[in-house]
């Protein structure tokens, strides 16, 4: 027997985080007359856009009871890549783009390879990885910063008008991206096996589910959308930086989580990672708007994440 | 059941945000300047906060605030001049963390008609922003290094440089001044170690365990700033090596001046954060007064600060040094 709407509204893992964002509106809204207005939205989806898909890809991983502490680095690295391919050996963009976007996805799939072929913990592959990404980027870019970037690699940055408020093109990608993800995981197979490796992975092998090459399949599309990313960042900085990402693995990992993703893996939604990622930019976005100093940005939301995973947890619990 | 956890996750979380908000603002009338450092954490910062918080009182503005998490953190110095221009501020005081890469993300705030000033470090392009606000760092190099050369006293030097990091302008600005005041080039013989510290008091010492396995005869030790030198200090006493080396520093903090004062650096550039800011916040109350904008380059000075002066090289005691720091 199918329960009613409302409950099962609240039974799914984003209502409570889309409770906690309409709240926070809310507050904001009653504190700052800047808040609620078209362009201020606009800013905190661009000023969120580079967390929340990288944050796509870390839902992915997360889902299969992984994690991933180099898609800041890797995400940079790629940044680096396009931007000095274009700007200082020339290559026609597009071409420079591209292989940004494969340097990335093949971090992903060395990163799968490992963890499935010689059984390595996620962690520690991920550990290992986001060093040597880190230095590759330092060393590749020789401390540089990239300007003068090609218009294809900042396109995204540029805006088009909705009603009275600019909207940026990357932002709209973003949205777009969560709904593809949103689709892929919810409503095809390849999803649902995902979500059957992060609950059991012995008994989705014994189903028949082919764990390895998923999994490998699940790292290298992380990769490839940290490329994504990558292109969002240096569209939006308008410059190529070697000291980019470097908090972003955390960050994207408190937007999972905030969306209510379970770190245990096989139980989340990718729309709750956007709702995530905007609790934080919202916060972020009110609470300087209010003159709050950023240092209490980070305590509140430290806060915010253990209680979310508290969430999850009692949630649990009761459901045994 | 599951909604209302996060509710209750809302309300400690905005509890917490009341508390550290003074005084809401939305519908007041006084004019806001924001000030965005490179972290929230480091003494220099701190010490520029509070010079910009007095001002602002004293010139009736609302100063807001916000910095990186880490030096180096582009990304959130975008998002806070962004947050910053839609609050509504009429100018800006930052920090680059990184010196080209913010450049954009000003230049979109000043086409928004928002004064923008540097302090303490300078855009590339500098006139990237409305005015510069910053000690003169080749300076505060050159000061040391005439300092380290009377010191030496025509003693051969075995030079060890820890430095910052590559591709920061503050850094090689006080190298190259230290050489220039010393009077050697670049890759001269007498400088048998260099070697990066970030700044960082643990990683100066790393670095100086290294120079002294490398040069165990150096005699001369220029630092990027006194956390270093204290690293450096701690690398060479362990070595019995304290006495005999001479440790020259810039900055000008608290704890740095202590340690000349109490011998372990033998002079140190001072700078002067506090007044970096009081002049920014000033320059926004000028322009928020009566639209003119501040512009060009101004120097907040910087002194020799040593117990031990040197014939030829002017300096102040640690005295004054002690009531003129930071951190």
């Amino acid at each position: 027997m199918e329960a009613p709407l409302p409950r099962r509204l609240i039974s799914t893992p984003v209502a409570g985080p889309l409770a906690a964002l309409v709240l926070a509106c809310l507050f904001f809204g009653l504190n700052s007359a800047q808040f609620f207005t078209g362009p201020n939205f606009s800013l905190i989806i661009q000023q969120v856009m580079v967390v929340g898909t990288l944050a796509i890809g870390q839902t992915l991983i997360i889902l299969t009871a992984g994690i991933d502490l180099a898609c800041g680095a890797i995400m940079a690295f790629g940044g680096i890549v396009m931007t000095k391919l274009a700007v200082d050996s020339g290559l026609p963009p597009l071409l420079a783009l591209a292989a940004g976007l494969a340097v990335c996805a093949a971090f992903g799939l060395v990163n799968g390879l490992l963890v499935t072929r010689i059984s390595l913990p996620p962690f520690i592959v991920t550990l290992g990885m986001l060093n040597v990404v880190f230095a590759l980027t330092h060393i590749y870019s020789n401390e540089q910063t990239v300007t003068e970037l090609p218009a294809l690699l900042t396109f995204l940055g540029q805006t088009f008008q909705l009603g009275q408020t600019n909207v940026t093109y990357g932002s709209l990608l973003t949205i777009l991206l969560f709904l593809l993800f949103a689709y892929l995981l919810g409503s095809t197979a390849w999803g649902r096996h995902v979500y059957a490796l992060g609950n059991s992975p012995e008994v989705a092998r014994l189903t028949g589910i082919r764990t390895r090459r998923l999994t490998v399949g699940v790292y290298t599309l992380a990769g490839l959308v940290y490329g994504i990313a990558a292109l969002l960042l240096v569209s939006r900085t308008g410059v190529g930086d070697p000291q980019a990402g470097q908090t972003d693995n955390l960050d994207s990992i408190t937007a999972v989580v905030l969306g209510g993703t379970s770190l245990f893996g096989g139980r989340g939604l990718v729309l709750g990672t956007l709702v995530g990622a905007l609790i934080v930019g919202v916060f972020r976005n009110g609470l300087q708007l209010m003159g709050v100093p950023s240092i209490y940005q980070t305590l509140i939301t430290g806060i915010l994440v253990i209680l979310a995973v508290a969430v999850d947890q009692l949630s649990r619990r009761r459901m045994r | 059941m599951n909604a209302k956890l996060p509710a209750g996750i809302l309300v400690t979380a905005l509890l917490l945000a009341g508390c550290g908000g003074n005084g809401q603002s939305a519908t007041s009338a006084t004019p806001k300047v924001g000030l965005i450092t490179k972290t929230e954490t480091n003494p220099f910062f701190v010490k520029m906060k509070e010079g910009a918080q007095k001002a602002a009182q004293a010139g009736g503005l609302e100063l807001m605030s916000a910095a990186g998490k880490f030096d180096g953190d582009n990304a959130a110095q975008i998002t806070a001049i962004e947050n910053m221009v839609a609050a509504g501020v009429k100018g800006i005081l930052i920090t680059p963390s990184d010196t080209k890469a913010i450049v954009p993300a000003i230049k979109k705030a000043r086409d928004a008609g928002v004064l923008v000033i540097a302090l303490d470090t300078p855009t590339e392009p500098q006139d990237a922003t409305d005015a510069l606000f910053a000690t003169d760092n080749f300076k505060a190099g050159e000061l040391i290094g005439q300092y380290a050369k009377a010191a030496m006293a025509g003693k051969p030097a075995k030079i060890a440089t820890l430095d910052l990091a590559p591709g920061i302008t503050v850094g090689q600005l006080r190298h190259d001044g230290f050489l220039k005041g010393f009077g050697v080039p670049e890759g001269d013989p007498s400088i048998v170690c260099s070697l990066d510290t970030r700044g960082d008091q643990a990683k100066g010492q790393t670095a100086m365990e290294n120079c002294l396995q490398k040069a165990p005869d150096l005699n001369l030790v220029y630092t990027i700033n006194e956390p270093a030198a204290l690293g450096a200090y701690t690398a060479l006493k362990a070595k019995g090596r304290e006495k005999d080396v001479l440790i020259v520093s810039v900055d000008g903090g608290c704890t740095g001046t202590r340690a000349v004062q109490s011998g372990q650096i033998a002079a140190t550039s001072q700078q002067y954060p506090l007044k970096m800011a009081e002049n920014g916040v000033k320059a926004v109350a000028e322009f928020a007064k009566n639209g003119q904008k501040a512009s060009g380059y101004t120097d907040t000075g910087v002194t020799l600060i040593t117990d031990r002066a040197v014939p030829g090289v002017e300096a102040k005691d640690t005295a004054f040094g002690l009531a003129n720091c930071w951190g």
